[in-house]
């Protein structure tokens, strides 16, 4: 029996179907992000977990307890929200206890608790601060320690980060994930940016208009898209319209040039198919035994750690990442290269 | 001092020339009241705060004034969380019913109520209670532009949904979400709306006259600035003191409110 069970759930607005079908178990201490583009339907379910929406059929279980109906406030689930909602009129300390107070436990050991828990959030001196005095990316760590002070048996995290800037969502990232590692809390996640799914989660829900796409761990969902739409939404994605040649020995054709798979096609000679490919599957230049493209490059952009590179082939572009390196001789715009890409690289998709 | 410097001089100075000038100039008569014999005196002051009227009026205005900021605030409190959380669809009725006030002459208003009120089936204006009761029920018709104004603006900079949930999501039932979360941090809201019925009841004359005469304090206001000139004079000044004095305790409380400034979002 999973941790946390969601059966058969759907959710109906006057405005239409925003959650369908959806089956996800969840074991404890796993951490599991909701990915999609906005009005997929991922915080609609978050927040059926969390009580403030109501299934219209299925169920939610939580330790094989039904907690489909159960109000918020006796659900034992803490909530981050996106934007922080820590209250005004209480300093850190007050809010982090809040939960506490609540449960009527003894003030020493909310104060105990608050102190242990800004520690964890690296903030130990900042109990007697109102919110307004914190930088964002303070509040939302204090956002955390609030819903992890109640102990709850699954904390939810509303796109937590979309308010901050760049590097402070990195570091708090990354303090997220120590957090829940080191306290085992089964974690739900909604974001809809998959470096930060990718990133933090043991498994990836994808989501899209209201169904589950796939899921998987972050390397499955990345290396083996089950669709289109989670092969495009997750990372950058080449996709170039072929003819299917040889379906036994996996060719197919571009513009009159052979492209060899790796695999057999299931689709009949003749066929056409699209292939797709990663950009970081692709290099510049010419390599023995692989498949070749030629192309002229359109845009380079410095990207730090890569190199973006876009090539006109004529009637398409495609998408290549380079390792930087210092000495690297970076591409010329205008100019025309061969791209070559192992057979293992290509993916095709009817 | 360059010439749009001047201009904004000139435009200031008049500015404090129209609002202080007739201020003054009330000032200045109120003090005559014991010409010739001496030039200024606190004569009419003396007389009016010696009249056993005027603490009887402004005792029984600010009584009802209480009693209407109770009224209202149970009312509008309410009202105004649950359209704000619930049912932001209804917020525009709720707004133009909660202008009417502004429409509806005050006379109009006051007719109507007596119409109503003093025969079958209510007869509330038959005791002094019942027409006690009916000016504070009329008299929160009246404020309500205010009270609900102050208490919505106050509702809409604390994102009331995100807080109500995240306190639930702790545990908070609604009563702890709203005397511990949501109205802490209307404070300023709630004080601005308060201080401004307490304001619009004291001063208030139609209704009042109309109906308790001169036990109110617009009324008492109004009779002595008819017959004793310089003690009227002398009354519009405490008047208008009284209301500032609120409006200085507005800012005072207002001061050093932690959070106010902001609910959410990076700094």
């Amino acid at each position: 029996m999973a941790f946390l069970d969601l059966t058969n759930i759907r959710k109906e607005f006057t405005g239409g179907v925003a959650v369908e079908n959806f089956n996800l178990q969840v074991e404890r201490g796993e951490f599991v992000s909701f990915l999609g583009p906005s009005g997929c339907g991922k915080t609609t379910t978050l927040r059926m977990v969390a009580g403030f929406e109501l299934p219209t059929s299925g169920a939610v279980r939580l330790e094989g307890l039904d907690i489909t109906n159960k109000p918020p406030n006796q659900r034992n689930v803490g909530m981050v929200f996106q934007s922080y909602a820590l209250f005004p009129n209480m300093t850190v300390g007050e809010n982090v206890g809040f939960g506490l107070k609540l449960r009527k436990r003894p003030q020493a050991d909310i104060d105990k608790r608050a102190t242990e828990l800004l520690a964890l959030i690296h903030l130990p001196d900042k109990g007697k601060n109102y919110p307004y005095q914190l930088s964002g990316g303070q509040q939302q760590r204090v956002a955390l320690a609030r819903a992890l002070a109640i102990e709850p048996q699954v904390l939810l995290l509303d796109e937590p980060l979309s308010a901050l800037d760049a590097k402070i969502r990195d570091e708090l990232r990354g303090e997220i994930r120590r957090i829940q590692q080191q306290l085992g809390i089964t974690t739900i996640y909604v974001t809809h940016d998959q470096q930060e799914a990718m990133a933090l989660s043991d498994r990836v829900v994808v989501m899209s208009k209201g169904v589950m796409e796939q899921v998987g761990t972050p390397f499955e969902i990345y290396n083996y898209p089950k669709n289109q739409f989670v092969a495009s939404f997750v990372g950058t994605l080449n996709q170039l319209r072929c003819r299917v040649e040889h379906p036994a020995h996996g060719q197919v054709s571009y513009d009159g040039q052979l492209i060899s798979t790796g695999a057999p096609i299931a689709e009949p000679k003749g066929a056409s198919v699209s292939l797709m490919l990663r950009p970081e599957e692709l290099r510049l230049g010419e390599a023995g035994g692989e498949n070749q493209l030629t192309g002229k490059v359109e845009q380079v952009s410095f990207q730090g750690a890569t190199i973006r590179v876009i090539m006109n082939l004529g009637t398409v572009t495609l998408t290549l990442d380079v390792f930087n390196e210092r000495k690297l001789e970076l591409p010329k715009v205008g100019q025309t290269y061969t791209i070559s890409f192992p057979p293992h690289a290509c993916w095709v998709m009817a | 001092m360059k010439r749009s410097a001047l201009w904004s001089w000139l435009w200031i100075v008049l500015g404090v020339i129209y609002f202080f000038a007739p201020l003054l100039a009330t000032l200045e008569f109120s003090l005559r009241a014991s010409r010739p014999t001496l030039f200024f005196s606190l004569l009419a002051y003396q007389q009016v705060l010696g009249d056993p009227g005027f603490w009887r009026g402004l005792l029984f205005s600010t009584l009802i004034a209480l009693l209407t900021i109770i009224t209202s605030l149970l009312l509008v409190l309410p009202t105004a969380y649950w359209v704000n959380l619930r049912l932001p669809q209804l917020r525009p009725v709720v707004e133009l019913i909660t202008l009417l006030p502004f429409v509806i002459p005050a006379i109009v208003l006051t007719f109507g109520l007596i119409k109503i009120y003093s025969g079958r089936p209510f007869h509330i204006t038959n005791t002094t209670f019942g027409t006690n009761a009916l000016l504070v029920g009329a008299y929160v018709v009246l404020t309500l532009p205010y009270m609900y104004r102050a208490v919505d603006t106050g509702l809409r900079a604390i994102d009331v949904r995100t807080l109500t949930e995240a306190a639930q999501s702790l545990g908070a039932d609604s009563i702890t979400v709203l005397t511990q979360v949501i109205f802490p941090n209307l404070r300023v809201a709630l004080l601005s709306g308060t201080f401004l019925t307490l304001a619009t009841v004291i001063g208030e004359y139609t209704i009042a006259s109309f109906l308790v005469g001169l036990n109110a304090f617009g009324p008492y206001v109004s009779q002595i600035g008819q017959n004793r000139a310089y003690q009227g004079a002398a009354l519009a000044l405490i008047s208008f003191s009284l209301v500032w004095t609120m409006i200085g305790l507005i800012q005072f409380f207002n001061r050093g409110i932690p959070g106010q400034s902001q609910v959410a979002g990076g700094r």
